[in-house]
């Protein structure tokens, strides 16, 4: 039997990487917050960088909790911290605390906590103990529908408060085809995401007119005992009204900044000043950056103060400008080495449990770095989502940091599986 | 293979990332314009621009502060009064709705002049209410305040560089003021100085919060040089009064250095009507005034037929040549029959004439013998005419000769080239080009090159380049005006001439305007001209001519006049050039009758019979040279 110690078996690579990430983040936290005016000192409550720094240095107890706990103690509780999770979500309802138009926070004293973040992780867990099930077959749509209520029943009670977050939760369904969900559900999804852009960009007659073409192509391509006018027919009509229900949905059922959001990612919108105005700021100040960018502490845009949220949702802004396009790459391929090392783990693991639950954490880590670059460099509507172990916050950091080192954990445990 | 699903998605995402950072970093670089322009806020302070005062050190341009309205439109609030705004600053509201949109149009961020110089009384109504109206504020400038009424063609003026000028010269800001034309062009970087730049970090809500990385871009600003120029104020007023109500141009040099003593053009306007709130509007009707064109210095840009002064050449380039001496003679019959059917009429007395007589009674027949037998020494007429157009150049015919205003003609000194484009299929030869040698035909100059032309015959055989800058504080001046230039005539061929136009005074064409006891040496002219007036070729009247240096030994002054439509030279031309030299020489006048006769004698009626008044548009007032040699009628 092997040196059963945590501190043996623990990936450091995956830790060393976390690191690195959670410093740059507070290197850039503290640019972007540091006032102009006053020379204050590092550990200021009263700043987001003091703050940030608080939330890191309380991290290290956490992660000391997350792998002292018994590894089978997440498998054997995963069910009743999922519920944990809901009714939190749920309780948000009632004792939320409404911050910047969002009530995704309870508040303890002086500080506030978002379930939502937490709530991810909870997901997971329940869902790897789910199908690692040995009854649990994929291929069964009783099951797929219950797979499925897993990812959405937390996902519905997120979406009215935090439609970022629960956008995330649509990556788990790349977790299920992982484990064997028929490939349709994702083509679906991605028809109908498809669909609903070219709707909002072209008149619906030419969508339609698009979406007649790929069907005529798919007839004329299958065997011709297997043509199926019918089914043809049906599709066609399940496009056309899901365009022509795209354009109800977006006049009367979004509300109007989230209409905005499109538009401006559409080219639609102008007005620089108002509502593209983050957007704008933030191309600007990741723009201005070159190929060096202009120096630690010496971003303009960042100084100025120009780009909203940019300790938070928009600090990879302060990257762009400051480190420049180099920068930058550091940055991603952080995070791609990160992502991809957790792949690896996940797919050697021994257990379907964790083999899962590692799946998962890879997913969401993506999601939330790839969704939350992209809004940044303008490519996505805008939409808050943080980037994982870098924005400001205590909730985000300390929900990422648990994600991670509970498969960490798992992972230094798989020696004990046998 | 379902395993691969997840690293693929990352793979593609991650792509579609680095390739967008690539292109807002790295290939499109508005951003990075965008980023300076809404961080930081460059404050300008402009410093005062140099004076220019005269050989003598008398002050011409000073300078006055003027007081800019400054927009930037983002910040204007939403509920100031505009209309007390407008009655403050005595616009209408539309007048501000479209200053404004122009102002927007250029840029909401940036600031640009609302109204432009803004006198202290205005001013001061402004300053005290100027809280009320936030976005706009108010730049001191200083602005050029004139002592002197004469002179605008020398000065130019004081103008907002355009958007032209600020896309190519990047020290020019959007209402920045730059010298245009006269010396406050062609001395702009020394007079203008450097402005001094202040960078002020400002954050989103458009305070400043202090100086950028602590100054270290900030600059101080330079101070404009004092330059002096080499006019003489009171030659150079004295040649404007002279030519009020004339159309045409004096240039007066000083032989010995190239110095320019006066450059006066005619019509011309006092420098400070273009100073001010009514610049723009006094500024345009100068613009369009396309008959009298009070904006073109005739004294640099006008080219005209010489007429009988270039004669002068003719005689020298014969001599150094070789093809007469000063006891050649030709007969002339009062005219020169120069082929068959072409007969050139002249004035003089007729006879032998040699060098002497011919150049002071202006003998057609002597020069055109002459010129012919020079362009007939080679074989090739065409050798004749590169070997001719050569000592023209030397004399500074034919190039912008390199002098420091910004404006000017080359005149035109016709070479074998010339005459191929005139003539492709060849053939021609000294007969079809002999009215060159009377100064017609294909040769023109501006009144500058005559004037030069003048100082190498005072000097016998060297020039300066002229220029107009005497001294500049703290710099040496150009080294290219202080190198002699030698002309290709010896200095030996030049006392015959000189002698024979000493006598233009004492016997021939301009006998009549003796100065007791200046020796003056002097030549007429009369330049036919013709004009396109609705299609149809029509002869004007002629112009007046007179080059002429003083004294004959040791010579202080040469000058050229020109009078548009001025009958002949000794009718205008003469008489003022005579006045010039005595003014300069003297201080004062001896002669009150004739000089009361220039003064107050005027030739708009001579204007006005052309344009016809009314329909002015339809004429252009462009000399142009006669082609039709026999119908040439040269008088003196």
């Amino acid at each position: 039997m092997k040196n059963q110690s945590v501190t043996n078996n623990l990936d450091w690579m995956s830790v060393i990487i976390y690191g690195l990430v959670v410093v740059m983040g507070w290197l850039n936290i503290y640019s972007s917050s540091l006032s102009t005016v006053e020379n204050s000192v590092v550990f200021d409550l009263g700043t987001f960088y003091g703050r940030q720094l608080m939330f890191i240095l309380f991290t290290i107890p956490l992660i000391f909790m997350t792998l002292a706990v018994d590894g089978k103690f997440y498998e054997k509780f995963s069910v009743i911290l999922y519920g944990v999770a809901l009714l939190a979500l749920a309780g948000l309802f009632v004792f939320g605390k409404t911050v910047k138009g969002q009530a995704n926070w309870y508040s303890f004293g002086g500080f506030g906590i978002q379930p939502a973040e937490f709530a991810k992780a909870a997901t997971a867990l329940a869902l790897a103990k789910y199908l690692s099930d040995v009854q649990v077959n994929l291929k069964d749509t009783h099951r797929q529908m219950q797979a499925l209520g897993i990812i959405f029943l937390p996902m519905l009670l997120i979406a009215p408060h935090d439609p970022g977050s629960a956008l995330i939760y649509t990556i788990f369904m790349v977790v299920l085809y992982r484990e064997g969900l028929p490939p349709w559900y994702l083509w679906t999804g991605f028809i109908a995401a498809a669909l609903f852009m070219l709707a909002l960009i072209f008149e619906p007659w030419v969508v339609i007119l698009i979406g007649l073409a790929g069907i005529a192509f798919m007839y004329m391509k299958t065997r011709l005992v297997d043509r199926n006018l019918i089914a043809s027919g049906i599709v066609l009509v399940l496009i056309s009204g899901f365009v022509f229900s795209v354009d109800y949905v977006f006049d009367n059922v979004f509300k109007q900044h989230h209409r905005d959001r499109f538009n401006i990612l559409l080219g639609k919108e102008v007005d620089m000043r108002g509502i593209g105005y983050n957007t704008n700021q933030s191309e600007i100040a990741i723009g201005s950056g070159g190929w060096f960018g202009k120096g630690f502490l010496e971003g303009t845009q960042t100084k100025g103060g120009f780009v909203p949220e940019q300790h938070t949702d928009y600090i990879f802004t302060t990257v762009g400008e400051e480190w420049g396009f180099l920068g930058s790459l550091v940055v991603i391929a952080l995070f791609l080495g990160l992502i991809f090392r957790i792949i690896y783990l996940a797919e050697r693991q021994k257990t379907k449990f964790s083999r899962v639950y590692g799946y998962c954490v890879a997913s969401i880590l993506f999601m939330h770095f790839f969704v939350n670059i992209a809004m940044v460099v303008g490519i996505f509507p805008t939409i808050g989502v943080p980037l994982p172990f870098f924005s400001y916050g205590g909730s985000g950091l300390w929900g990422f940091t648990i994600l991670l080192f509970i498969f960490l954990k798992m992972d230094a445990n798989k020696v004990n599986e046998w | 293979m379902r395993k691969v699903l997840l690293p693929t998605i990352i793979i593609i995402g991650t792509i579609l990332l680095v390739l967008r950072l690539f292109y807002l970093q790295i290939i499109d670089d508005t951003f990075k314009l965008k980023s300076e322009n809404n961080a930081i806020k460059i404050q300008y302070d402009y410093p005062e621009r140099g004076y220019i005062y005269d050989r003598h050190g008398k002050l011409l341009v000073a300078n006055q502060p003027s007081y800019d309205i400054m927009v930037i439109p983002r910040e204007i609030k939403k509920d100031i009064d505009i209309d007390e705004f407008c009655h403050l600053l005595h616009i209408t509201r539309k007048d501000y709705d479209r200053i404004l949109e122009k102002a927007i149009t250029f840029s909401p961020r940036l600031p640009s002049v609302f109204l432009p110089q803004l006198n202290k009384a205005e001013y001061a109504a402004f300053q005290e209410k100027i809280r009320k109206f936030p976005g706009f504020y108010i730049q001191k400038r200083s602005l050029r305040d004139y002592q002197v009424k004469f002179g605008a063609n020398i000065f130019g003026f004081i103008t907002q560089a355009s958007e032209k000028t600020i896309l190519k010269n990047p020290y020019y800001k959007s209402g920045d003021l730059l010298g245009k034309q006269g010396v406050e062009e062609s001395y702009e970087n020394i007079l203008r100085g450097v402005k001094g730049v202040k960078y002020i970090q400002k954050d989103k809500f458009n305070r400043e919060i202090g100086s950028y990385k602590n100054g270290m871009y900030d600059t101080i600003a330079v101070q404009g040089e004092d330059i002096n120029l080499t006019i003489d104020a009171t030659l150079q007023e004295y040649g404007e009064q002279l030519m009020i109500n004339k159309r045409g141009g004096i240039v007066a040099l000083e032989p010995k250095t190239g110095e320019i003593l006066a450059l006066v053009t005619a019509p011309s306007y006092d420098p400070a009507i273009l100073v001010g709130r009514q610049r723009s509007r006094n500024y345009t009707a100068l613009y369009n005034d396309s008959i009298a064109k009070p904006l073109y210095d005739r004294g640099l840009l006008a080219e005209y037929p010489p007429g009988s002064p270039f004669k002068i050449l003719t005689a020298l380039i014969g001599l150094q040549e070789g093809v007469i001496d000063e006891q050649s003679s030709f007969v002339c019959h009062h005219g020169f029959s120069y082929a068959r059917g072409r007969f050139m009429r002249c004035h003089c007395h007729g006879g032998a004439q040699q060098l002497h007589r011919g150049i002071y009674e202006s003998c057609n027949t002597y020069f055109a013998s002459t010129y012919m037998k020079t362009i007939n020494k080679y074989v090739r007429p065409a050798d004749g005419v590169d070997v001719w157009s050569r000592h023209l150049r030397s004399f500074g015919l034919g190039e912008f000769m390199g002098y420091d205003l910004p404006t000017g003609r080359r005149g035109k000194a016709p070479t074998s080239k010339t005459y191929k484009r005139i003539y492709p299929n060849g053939g021609w030869r000294s007969t079809a080009i002999v009215s060159n040698a009377i100064g017609q035909g294909e040769v023109l100059m501006t009144p500058i090159q005559l004037a030069n032309m003048m100082a190498a015959v005072a000097n016998r055989g060297y020039y300066y380049t002229p220029h107009i800058i005497k001294k500049i504080e703290g710099q040496k001046i150009d080294k290219k005006f202080t190198t002699k230039h030698m002309t290709t005539v010896d200095r030996k061929y030049f006392e015959p001439v000189v002698a024979g136009l000493f006598d233009v005074y004492n016997l021939g064409t301009a006998h009549a305007l003796r100065v007791e006891g200046i020796d003056i040496c002097g030549k007429t002219g009369t330049a036919e001209n013709y004009a396109k007036i609705n299609g149809k070729r029509v002869k004007l009247q002629d112009h007046s001519i007179f080059v002429a240096f003083a004294p004959k030994d040791n010579p202080k002054i040469a000058l050229a006049v020109f009078v548009e439509n001025g009958y002949w030279g000794a009718r205008w031309a003469g008489p003022i050039a005579s006045l010039m030299i005595e003014k300069y020489l003297r201080g004062k006048i001896s002669r009150v009758d004739l000089e009361k006769r220039m003064l107050e004698g005027s030739l708009q009626s001579e204007y006005d019979k052309y344009t016809g008044k009314k329909e002015t548009d339809t004429l252009l007032l462009k000399p142009t040279a006669p082609k039709v040699i026999d119908s040439s009628e040269i008088e003196n």
